[in-house]
């Protein structure tokens, strides 16, 4: 809890200089739409304007300032725009919400009315897009997690696999897959592949390597001690992979599954920018970048940090509790 | 001895008798899965003998092996299979378009990786280690900042490529602005880490030598950081090439990695997207090479290096 008061300022400060950019950055904007306003303004032609610096601009023509600020498509909007907009995209969306009880004469099996319900089901409601851009990346994420921690076994377990595919998943890290991943969607659409799977595949990817270099280095974490004591127990290989390397590699695959679901994430949206997907935040950015909504754009961004912040979140809380119990945690 | 023998798994008749059945079963039902199957456990068996026995040449033997039977097995599956060119390229056709355009590749490589990632990698890194360097001497902001500065850097600011390709243009000076944000916040969590990495031990030593604060953070802290710093530069250069590659994708000249392979992949012209995924691989490969190569030279005492000579 220590930290709470120096992360308040870095936020406030971040904030801060946010808000005094938003002036800066529009201000050449507001200046045009004065000038062509017949505002009296100095210098008075625009072609001047493009030759004058900023700061002598915004020196010279203090008034527009706070045109600058409420500009209406601006360059860079100001925060608490942003946040009605998700405020707006997101609860604000409710009309005509009532408890309805449960039974039949409710709209739907909730009991709420289907006014309640905007907030998940509207397609301009940013939870709606949150999800769309969630659910393949939780099922990519798992596959990815899945096949890496069996991976990372066989190449613990096996000599041939470790020599000849270790190399290259290290190798892989370096290859920026992320860049063609809207070309491996394409590509699966017209295999016919569709729906969820094409971008888990993408998520998949991305989340399997972290977790195989990490549980590799996990498993074999414990000392030639440790594994003698084992021997001399006379324990099977599966008795020793589930009695003391997997239990030992913990550590290690919390922290490459935190990586590997942050990763996951930026693969779903990356993924679902030039494809033309209809739904999910990546759609949502593309959009906002093809009509010039910048406020648009930011509430997709800020949705996306909070998604990435709650799934890696969760999975810290799932780290902190199980590695406690476990007696392992630092 | 029966707990070796899962480590090291020899060519036993089990084996043997197990591959057999799957390439017979795969020849059933196809002759070219079959041949496929066949060649898949054959450079396995390979693999095995020389794992199993090779001396230190198994260490590039093994992998190399490995990675040219890929190679083939996706060349034969292409070809066996007559997978159409539209879906996936053989190998063959990706080299034959590498050699044809090569001026075109290099173009790309120049817009994309040299003007756009290198040079939002150097100037992010630059920025972000002098940030670091300026926020040491307050415990009070680093406490706030290394929190924040990993949640940020977890998030996806690649997405940001939209609104900086609207700030500064189509260029390449846009491209390295998304580098730049990718980059600074791993870097600068990481150095933040690496500066604090001393011990009170040393800290003293210096103090006794009445070495002041820029003589103790030069010749004590800053080596001491570099490790950490490089763990930060090593991440980097992946994301470097991502956010310039992707970044393209929202507006640039018609010249660059990203555009030829998005504008290839509009015209089906597969064989070229796989040709700038080939080069992006190399370049990413080499930058990641260099950076490796910078560190065994600065970092030479630490224990991580030294354990590999």
């Amino acid at each position: 809890m220590r930290n709470v008061l120096p992360v308040l300022t870095v936020v406030a400060a971040i904030l801060g200089i946010w808000y005094l950019a938003v002036g800066p950055m529009n201000f050449r904007l507001a200046l045009d739409a004065a000038t062509r306003g017949g505002d009296t303004v100095t210098p008075a032609s625009v072609a001047e304007q493009g030759q004058t610096g900023l700061i002598r601009l915004m020196l010279d023509n203090p008034d527009v300032i706070p045109a600058a600020y409420a500009f209406e498509r601006p360059r860079l909007p100001q925060p608490q725009h942003v946040a009605v907009e998700i405020y707006q995209s997101t609860f604000g969306l409710i009309r005509r919400c009532e408890w309805q009880g449960w039974g039949a004469d409710s709209d739907n099996w909730t009991g709420l009315s289907d006014g309640c319900l905007r907030v998940i089901e509207n397609r301009r409601s940013l939870i709606f897009h949150a999800w769309k851009t969630l659910a393949p990346t939780l099922l990519g994420f798992a596959i990815g997690t899945g096949l890496g921690i069996l991976l990372a076994v066989g190449i613990v377990y096996n000599r041939a696999m470790d020599l000849s595919v270790m190399p290259w998943a290290i190798a892989s890290q370096t290859i920026p897959i992320l860049a063609i991943a809207p070309m491996i969607i394409v590509v699966m659409n017209a295999m016919g592949i569709q729906g969820l799977l094409p971008k888990s595949l993408i998520s998949s990817y991305l989340s399997f390597f972290p977790v195989v270099v990490g549980m590799v280095k996990g498993l074999r974490r414990p000392s030639q001690m440790e594994l003698d004591l084992l021997h001399t127990w006379s324990a099977s290989g599966p008795q020793e992979l589930w009695k003391l390397r997997l239990p030992s590699s913990l550590p290690y695959l919390f922290a490459s599954l935190k990586i590997g679901v942050a990763a996951a994430l930026v693969g779903t949206i990356v993924a679902e920018l030039p494809t033309g997907a209809r739904f999910g935040l990546g759609a949502r950015l593309l959009s906002g970048s093809y009509y010039g909504q910048t406020v648009q754009i930011w509430a997709a961004l800020l949705v996306a940090a909070i998604c990435a912040a709650l799934l890696v979140g969760a999975i810290g809380a799932v780290q902190r509790r199980m590695l406690t119990r476990m007696g392992m945690a630092q | 001895m029966m707990a070796m023998s899962h480590k090291y798994p020899d060519l036993s008749a089990r084996n043997l008798g197990l591959a057999a059945a799957v390439v017979a079963i795969g020849g059933v039902s196809d002759w070219r899965l079959g041949l496929v199957f066949a060649l898949w456990l054959a450079a396995w068996g390979l693999n095995i003998v020389l794992s199993g026995t090779g001396g230190s040449a198994k260490r590039f033997l093994v992998p190399t092996i490995f990675g040219i039977t890929l190679l083939v097995l996706w060349q034969m599956s292409v070809r066996l299979f007559d997978v159409s060119s539209v879906i996936l390229p053989a190998p063959s056709d990706i080299w034959m378009t590498i050699l044809e355009s090569v001026p075109v590749l290099w173009a790309d490589f120049v817009q994309t990786v040299v003007k756009g990632a290198l040079t939002g990698y150097v100037m992010g890194a630059a920025l972000a280690v002098l940030a670091a360097i300026a926020l040491d001497r307050s415990r009070f902001l680093q406490r706030g900042l290394l929190p924040v500065g990993n949640f940020i850097a977890a998030l996806p600011i690649v997405g940001t490529a939209p609104i900086l390709v609207m700030w500064f243009g189509f260029g390449w000076q846009s491209k390295a602005a998304v580098v730049v944000a990718m980059v600074f916040f791993p870097i600068l969590v990481n150095t933040v880490a690496g500066l604090k990495d001393t011990e009170a031990m040393q800290r003293d030593l210096m103090r006794t030598y009445a070495a002041s604060y820029w003589q103790s953070f030069f010749k004590l802290r800053l080596p001491a950081a570099l490790p950490f710093i490089f763990n930060g530069l090593k991440v980097s250069t992946t994301l470097a090439l991502i956010g310039a590659i992707v970044a393209e994708f929202f507006g640039s000249p018609i010249v660059g990695m990203g555009f030829r392979i998005k504008t290839s992949f509009g015209t089906l012209e597969l064989a070229m997207v796989w040709a700038e995924i080939a080069v992006a691989a190399v370049a990413g490969s080499g930058f990641y090479g260099m950076v490796t190569l910078a560190e065994k030279r600065l970092t030479f005492w630490h224990p991580s290096q030294r354990a590999n000579r």
